[in-house]
């Protein structure tokens, strides 16, 4: 069971023609995985969020077929995928905080919220005050207008809020990127606190910050201009990245212990190509240090290790010389 | 050079005017000639406030900020202009410090036009090159753009630029590269680094803690407006005292280790408003703290030379109280 | 003010508009040293408003009206209050184009010389309101504090005149009134919803980080109003214009209507007055108040529609390539 998604495809339709957003997912997610999606901005990991649980207007679905515990999600077709929205598929999408109704109390907008999906507010309060609980916040909360809460509170709410239905799938689209330090934290082990009492089955963690992932994520998948460029358990990302990409994008990142006296980092010099007329062949070939002839064809994003996959031509090669 | 000497900020907010917000309380720091100085504190923290302050964009309600011995509220509008040669600010929001009407350039057109008036125009172009160059950036593909068509490493190039066309002493960057992509982040990082060993002093305004132990010899941590901690930022980090840096250290992720323990979420008071005591208070474990916390706000004593701590635990450590230098 | 930084998503080079930087990458490149000149500038702009269908079909409307307004009483030989121009209650014919009144007069000639008129209360009235807005919004909404409460109590208490007893009663002392004081007194009484509007937009824009560069850049206040704030709103100060421009059109027309405005000079406003007065409407003859009022509509529909056009063309992020 768990999430089986195949060759999605979903552009942006603009003036000047199709940004190739997502150009081609292939992955796997097993029940209780919690995966990280990491990358840039530009690279697809929102695109891809969206997609699994609603397509927004400009986007455009070209070809894919997304499975979750064994059902076709019917991606394409807005008003099919209602039925799974929010009781299979939930997300809590980028500035979710930010758009708390501001003049409507916690507990009505909940209540608005399950009657949209026909579910008694009251049938479900006692599971509320759990998670509320769980998440540390006092069932007042839902006597209060959104200002009165604090940043963490508000990411609290809303993380109780989408999962209260237990989906099976929860997509988290970059849930820490405005919380303080501290606050980080906590959210990020409330989640896999979550996951732990399965109130979600498995969890898609989008971020650009991939220290919070090496924390809490059990795999990390990682994008690049649209494309899937690698994906393998958090420990061997982080400590043994085969894709050019992503070992240099790995050791780019400030860690505390490191100081530019004694070690200066190196960033990944150039940008990423424009997806309006995306170049052919590999997508980061202009700015990989070990690229070559081969480059020029689009490497497939395939199995090089156990539970280890790649799109690379030069790690194919080393791992076939291994 | 640049000294800050008890500031506060206070705010007057409510429908009459009757509450009062403090942003920033009695903060004192100084900044040495060709000293990165990390001034790392959370969202609330005041860490902004200060940047601003300091650039004189916003007045200071107490204490004052001293820059070669002359204090900066006292300038006249053409000592200020002599000001701003030296010292300059970098913001967090590349996009929104170009008016997106003009082309990105004309940052530089105004400060020639105040600055550089009689410089003859192929002099300034060469000028400008030599600038653009120095920062990373290739002249003929960042000028005569529109900043939407800029990157934001880019565009903060161009702000370090400017500020380095004027020939500064002290740049406030504040959280100059929140806002960036992480493989152009550590770029205009080591940028500032490489500027820093040129004789550039850097007041580098962060909420992130790995960035401030990668760049600075000196780190200030702020909590809810006043200074918890302070001094050489491999004392602080390796060996934290105040609860909150501890805290701080405690949470955030690293690459090579993993989170032990759990975090509690312990909200602070009202953010801005004035407690009697330690702003701490609230979010300290209840091992650490006691009723005197609660009551008097406390004062920054020097544990080991050069690390100052605003805990009330450590005056028992001390035989007296040190104010900080 | 203390401002809470949260850190957001990253930006970087995907988002930007696909082709421009492409194209651009190349030219610049070809070039040796680009020198930011004015003239560059101003004639980027001209070629973008050139080629704005929304401009070009609202200011093609506005142009031609002004147009008549100077050609038209050469293609008449009749006055506008010139009696015995055709029979009465014409309609129109190839010797009155917009047929006759009651009284036998050349509507086309009334309806020139009212579009006249119109136009020169519109423009002085609605400049002169349009001026005092912007004196009085950019002061109040960059300085704030004291000087903005002061102005705000000015605006409002403007706001609540009643215009329409004080114009009674000037009207009353005024025994022969002419095109310019209504002209002023437009002016002089509409103000305040330009001065609200723009000194909200010149609050937004203050705070802006551009603003403080230019602080930081040794710029002098009232400078910075004109060269950093004033341009980044110039659409929407344009727009205030119109809404000026054409708030005084329909005012001065609601003024005549009702017998308030110029004794002497011909009006559109006038002309609908006199029409309904005359009854023309239930008497079917429309070519005696459907002129003015189209003239009305399309001038300002025009007006409008330019204002669309002119943000794209001011705006670079609007534009289309």
């Amino acid at each position: 069971m768990g999430l089986r998604v195949e060759n999605l495809r979903v552009y942006y339709q603009t003036l000047r023609g199709d940004v190739k957003a997502l150009d081609g997912a292939t992955f796997d997610l097993e029940d209780g995985e919690i995966m990280g999606l990491a990358g840039e901005s530009g690279c697809g990991k929102t695109t891809l969020g969206n997609s699994l649980i609603r397509l927004g207007t400009r986007m455009k679905y070209i070809e894919g077929g997304v499975e979750l515990d064994g059902v076709e999600l019917p991606i394409w077709d807005h008003d099919k995928m209602d039925r799974f929205r929010y009781r299979e598929v939930s997300m809590i999408p980028q500035y979710a905080m930010s758009a708390l109704n501001p003049i409507r109390k916690i507990g009505k907008m909940t209540a608005e919220l399950l009657a949209s999906r026909g579910v008694a507010y009251r049938d479900v309060l006692p599971s509320l005050r759990d998670r509320l609980d769980l998440v540390e916040l006092s069932t007042d909360v839902l006597k209060m207008y959104p200002i009165e809460l604090s940043g963490g509170m508000k990411q609290r709410v809303v993380m109780v809020l989408s999962t209260l239905l237990d989906p099976s799938l929860l997509i988290a689209d970059e849930i820490t990127s405005a919380l303080d330090v501290s606050t980080q934290r906590a959210v990020s082990e409330m989640l896999v606190e979550f996951r732990e009492r399965e109130y979600v089955k498995s969890l898609i963690f989008i971020t650009h910050d991939v220290s919070i992932l090496y924390q809490i994520a059990d795999s990390i998948m990682v994008m690049y201009a649209g494309k899937l460029v690698e994906k393998a358990p958090t420990d061997t990302i982080i400590q043994e990245p085969r894709h050019p990409y992503t070992k240099m994008l790995i050791s780019s990142l400030p860690q505390i212990g490191v100081k530019y006296t004694e070690k200066k980092l190196e960033g990944i010099p150039g940008q990423p190509p424009l997806l309006l007329e995306p170049p052919t062949g590999c997508r980061f070939r202009d700015r990989c240090p070990v690229a070559f002839d081969k480059c020029q064809e689009e490497p497939p994003f395939v199995e090089i290790a156990s539970n280890h996959s790649s799109a690379c031509w030069r790690t194919m090669e080393d791992h076939a010389q291994a | 050079m640049l000294k800050l000497d008890g500031i506060s900020k206070t705010y007057r907010i409510g429908t009459f005017g009757g509450k009062e917000l403090r942003a920033v309380n009695n903060i004192s720091f100084d900044i040495a000639p060709g000293e990165v100085v990390s001034l790392i504190g959370e969202s609330g923290s005041g860490k902004s406030t200060i940047g601003k302050m300091i650039l004189r964009l916003i007045s200071v309600t107490s204490g004052s900020i001293l820059f070669e011995e002359v204090d900066i509220a006292t300038l006249s509008r053409r000592q200020l202009r002599d000001y701003y040669r030296r010292v300059q600010g970098v913001f967090q929001d590349p996009f929104s410090s170009y008016n997106p009407i003009f082309k990105a350039d004309r940052v530089f057109s105004i400060i020639k036009r105040v600055y550089f008036r009689h410089v003859p125009d192929d002099e300034w172009d060469a000028k400008l090159r030599s600038s653009l160059e120095a920062v990373g950036l290739n002249p003929p593909e960042v000028l005569d753009k529109y900043p939407h068509q800029l990157s934001g490493g880019q565009l903060q190039r161009l702000l370090i630029a400017r500020a380095l066309l004027l020939d500064i002493e002290v740049l406030v960057a504040d959280e100059i590269i929140s806002m960036l992509d992480a493989s152009t982040r550590i770029d205009v990082l080591n940028l500032l680094a490489e500027l820093k060993t040129r004789g550039l002093a850097i007041l580098f305004i962060t909420h992130d803690l790995s960035l401030g132990h990668y760049i600075s010899e000196k780190a200030v941590i702020l909590y809810r407006g006043a200074i918890a901690e302070m001094g050489t930022t491999d004392r602080v980090f390796n060996n934290p005292h105040h609860p909150y840096t501890q805290m701080l250290m405690r949470s955030v992720p690293h690459l090579d280790s993993r989170w032990e323990g759990k975090e509690a979420v312990a909200e602070g008071p009202e953010e801005g408003l004035l407690v009697p005591g330690c702003p701490y208070f609230a979010r300290c474990p209840v091992s650490q703290r006691s009723q005197a916390c609660k009551s008097a706000i406390p004062e920054l004593l020097e544990t080991e030379p050069g690390h100052f701590v605003a805990c009330r635990r450590y005056a028992d450590i001390l035989s007296e109280p040190t104010p900080p230098a | 003010m203390s401002r809470s930084k949260t850190s957001r998503e990253p930006i970087s080079d995907a988002a930007l508009p696909v082709g421009i930087a492409d194209a651009e990458r190349g030219a610049a490149e070809a070039a040796i040293l680009v020198k930011p000149t004015v003239g560059k500038k101003k004639s980027e702009i001209l070629y973008f408003a050139l080629h704005n269908p929304k401009l070009l079909v609202g200011g093609s409307v506005v142009l031609l009206f002004l147009i008549l307004t100077f050609v038209g009483p050469l293609l008449t030989h009749y006055g506008p209050f010139e009696y015995g121009a055709g029979p009465t209650n014409g309609p129109p014919s190839a010797r009155n184009w917009f047929g006759t009144t009651t009284f036998g007069q050349d509507v086309f000639a009334q309806f020139v010389g009212g579009l006249g008129s119109t136009f020169a209360v519109a423009i002085v009235g609605g400049g002169l309101a349009t001026l005092i807005g912007m004196i009085v919004g950019f002061t109040a909404g960059y300085r704030g504090g004291l000087v903005d409460e002061i102005l705000n109590m000015l605006t409002n208490i403007v706001l609540v005149i009643p215009t329409l007893a004080v114009l009674l009663i000037i009207a009353a002392y005024l025994e022969v009134r002419g095109i310019l004081w209504e002209a002023l007194f437009i002016g002089f009484t509409s103000w305040p919803w330009a001065a609200r509007a723009i000194r909200a937009q010149t609050f937004s824009l203050r705070n802006r980080d551009f603003v403080d560069l230019a602080r930081l850049s040794g710029v002098r206040s009232h400078k910075i109003i004109f060269t950093e704030i004033a341009p980044n709103m110039s659409s929407y100060l344009f727009m205030t214009f119109i809404l000026m421009f054409g708030g005084a059109i329909l005012i001065a027309a609601t003024l005549d209507f009702i017998g308030l405005g110029p004794t002497n000079t011909a009006s559109l406003g006038l002309m609908m007055n006199t029409a309904v007065l005359w009854s023309a409407m239930h008497l079917g003859y429309w070519w005696w108040f459907v002129p003015p009022g189209a003239a009305i509509t399309l001038i300002v529909g025009g007006l409008y529609i330019m204002n669309v056009g002119l943000d794209e063309v001011f705006n670079p992020k609007l534009r289309e390539f």
